[in-house]
């Protein structure tokens, strides 16, 4: 098959013009170029494009209130999208997201009711990091598709949940679990803490997976586990801990459902899974691994909510949100296959 | 040179390696030498054993019996881990790079440097200047063009690809770089080029065990040749002094090796023929 063509007897050396340009290159920070490259370009533009869209269509969208609006509405889907974010990354995904983060709410909303609510509230955390810890261990150690294992476990959590409060709500008073909703006036709006939460979350994990060894092996796991591990990477490790960091996350979702409507309702947000892989998928993390950021799905849970705003003051039937939103994902999942089959070559 | 074996002649070397599984005898004491600065081709037909042999030297396989030593010293690798530890790196048949990262980050992948100080300890931050720098010497060192060190792994051709998987064994090696099957996958031209990577990589000093099914690949590059038959080496012959048909006769046993000039673990020293096919000896 392969013709005896003999390599040329001394190699080819490289000039060393070249070196010093592979040297310069190597010098030069990349922190914004990597930042607006491939993923988060395509969503933000569609987040200005609708922004401008409704600015223009009504009169009511672009006020710093109806923006405040906006992010508020965002906060519960965007902080659990982060945990789910990490686990698409790893070529996984959650569907037992939002029974977790309602687990964790009925747990805070129990105790809390005749005791210290900041107990309540690390118990309702250590509740969200066991199960996280329970889909880590499955999905890892015994190499079950998370698919299957989430879809379970949103079963069992659900059922769960009820059978824990016999299917009733309790009432959040304790001024620290709905410390979220509040905030300092910053130019004429309010902006809650539980905004500012979530983005210093996003900055936070963002630093996590773009500046340190951990981030490049969650990457890595979900690009391709086999080189991952070849490498020396302990791929099982990075899955449990991706897993147990989520639950951790959806504490914070927790945290922040119970500051936006102060009731443990064990039957509320119901399709918040499905809510955050749109706003993971929207914000252009491939459902294949190894691509995206939490960053890209910030703006993705952005878009969905300002569609809904703008629809809404538009005048237009809420079913339209949803086709749009339908829409989007279809056009977001269609931009990544495209972009993944044009790099495998 | 002598007729005794020392660690000066023998960087790697193996005696007696036997390996069963269940009734299957995948290995029946086999030996293996590799020389210093060398390319050792080991060949042999499908279900010789071959795999089992580099998985014992890889870690990847611990033999029932024999025994590895490596610069004159006994090693025992329990797994793949321990033969990283001791300099030997493995470049595998499939493309075993993660497409995608970019270059740097494929080189430095469990290897990552963190920043000096504070940064590096407490908030764990990667060095990638240092990464980068680092990856870019090392591409250059061996010759491998690139556009950019930032390059995602997935806008590399299969060749290029495989090139970064032996610049990050090359980068790791302290002793040895094993390459299984490197070409196995990519075209002729490519081949090419990831031939001539190896051949720089011994230039760097690193000796290279090259598993390869391609016979004029093998005598393209190796200085010699480890044939494997029945799940042991039958012959060791220097590529120079031998030819594709005769190799091949012997490796499917049309031929005895008793036939071919034999540089096994009893006779090292070889009479220097004529060098008719110096030229594969770089």
């Amino acid at each position: 098959m392969t013709s005896p063509s003999s390599p040329s007897a001394a190699p080819p050396s490289v000039p060393q013009a070249r070196v010093d340009e592979l040297q310069q290159d190597a010098g030069r920070s990349g922190g914004v170029r990597q930042l607006l490259s491939g993923q988060v370009a395509g969503p933000l533009a569609a987040l200005i494009l609708a922004v401008v869209v409704f600015g223009l269509t009504t009169d009511t969208f672009f006020k710093a209130d109806n923006f405040a609006l906006i992010l508020q509405q965002s906060v519960v889907v965007g902080t659990v999208a982060i945990g789910q974010t990490l686990i698409i990354l790893t070529a996984g995904i959650d569907l037992a997201n939002g029974a977790i983060m309602v687990m964790g709410a009925v747990v805070v909303g129990k105790f809390a009711l005749d005791g210290n609510p900041l107990v309540a509230l690390i118990l309702g955390a250590v509740v969200c990091i066991a199960l996280g810890l329970i889909n880590g261990t499955l999905v890892s150690v015994f190499s079950l598709p998370p698919f299957i294992i989430t879809l379970g476990m949103l079963s069992v959590v659900t059922a769960a949940a009820r059978l824990y409060t016999g299917s009733q709500s309790y009432p959040i008073d304790a001024p620290l679990l709905t410390v979220l909703n509040e905030g300092p006036q910053i130019g004429g709006t309010t902006i809650t803490y539980g905004v500012m939460l979530w983005i210093v979350m996003t900055l936070v994990i963002t630093y996590v997976l773009s500046q340190t060894s951990w981030g490049v092996k969650v990457y890595a796991v979900g690009d391709n586990p086999v080189s991952a591990r070849l490498a020396g990477v302990k791929t099982r490790r990075v899955l449990l801990f991706v897993y147990a960091i989520a639950g951790l996350i959806y504490a914070f979702g927790t945290w922040q459902a119970l500051g936006r409507t102060p009731t443990a309702d064990p039957s509320s947000y119901a399709t918040l899974n499905l809510d955050s892989i749109t706003a993971v998928v929207i914000g252009g993390t491939s459902l294949f691994g190894g691509r995206g950021g939490v960053i890209g799905t910030f703006i993705g849970a952005l878009i969905v909510s300002v569609l809904a705003n703008g629809l809404t003051q538009a005048g237009i039937d809420s079913l339209y949100q949803q086709v749009a939103t339908g829409l989007l994902i279809v056009i977001a999942v269609g931009v990544d296959h495209v972009v993944r089959r044009r790099q495998v070559r | 040179m002598t007729t005794e074996l020392s660690s000066d002649t023998t960087l790697l070397q193996a005696r007696g390696l036997t390996k069963h599984y269940g009734h299957v005898v995948a290995m029946d004491n086999c030996d293996f030498d590799l020389r210093p600065g060398e390319i050792l081709a080991v060949i042999g037909d499908n279900g010789a054993g071959k795999s089992t042999l580099i998985k014992s030297l890889t870690g990847a396989v611990v033999p029932d019996a024999g025994e590895l030593s490596l610069a004159g010293e006994r090693v025992h690798f329990r797994n793949p881990l321990d033969a990283r530890l001791a300099g030997i790196e493995t470049v595998y048949q499939e493309l075993a790079v993660a497409a995608a990262l970019d270059i740097t980050q494929n080189l430095y992948l469990g290897r990552e440097i963190r920043q000096a100080g504070p940064m590096g300890s407490v908030l764990r931050r990667l060095d990638k200047k240092a990464m980068r720098a680092g990856a870019a010497q090392q591409m250059a060192d061996l010759g491998i063009r690139i556009q950019s060190i930032r390059q995602k792994v997935e806008t590399l051709s299969g060749g290029q690809r495989q090139a970064v998987a032996v610049a990050r064994a090359a980068a790791w090696a302290t002793n040895l770089v094993i390459m299984d099957e490197p070409t196995a996958a990519l075209g002729v031209r490519e081949t090419n080029q990831v031939l001539d990577l190896i051949l720089r990589v011994r230039d760097h000093g690193l000796p290279v065990v090259l598993i390869s099914h391609n016979m004029p690949n093998v005598f393209q590059v190796a200085d010699r040749i480890h044939i494997h038959r029945l799940g042991r080496r039958i012959a060791l012959v220097e590529s120079a002094h031998t030819s594709m048909e005769e190799v091949v006769a012997v490796m499917t046993g049309a031929k005895p090796p008793t036939s071919m000039h034999t540089v096994g673990a009893d006779e090292i020293a070889v009479p220097a023929l004529p060098q008719d096919k110096a030229d594969n000896n770089g």
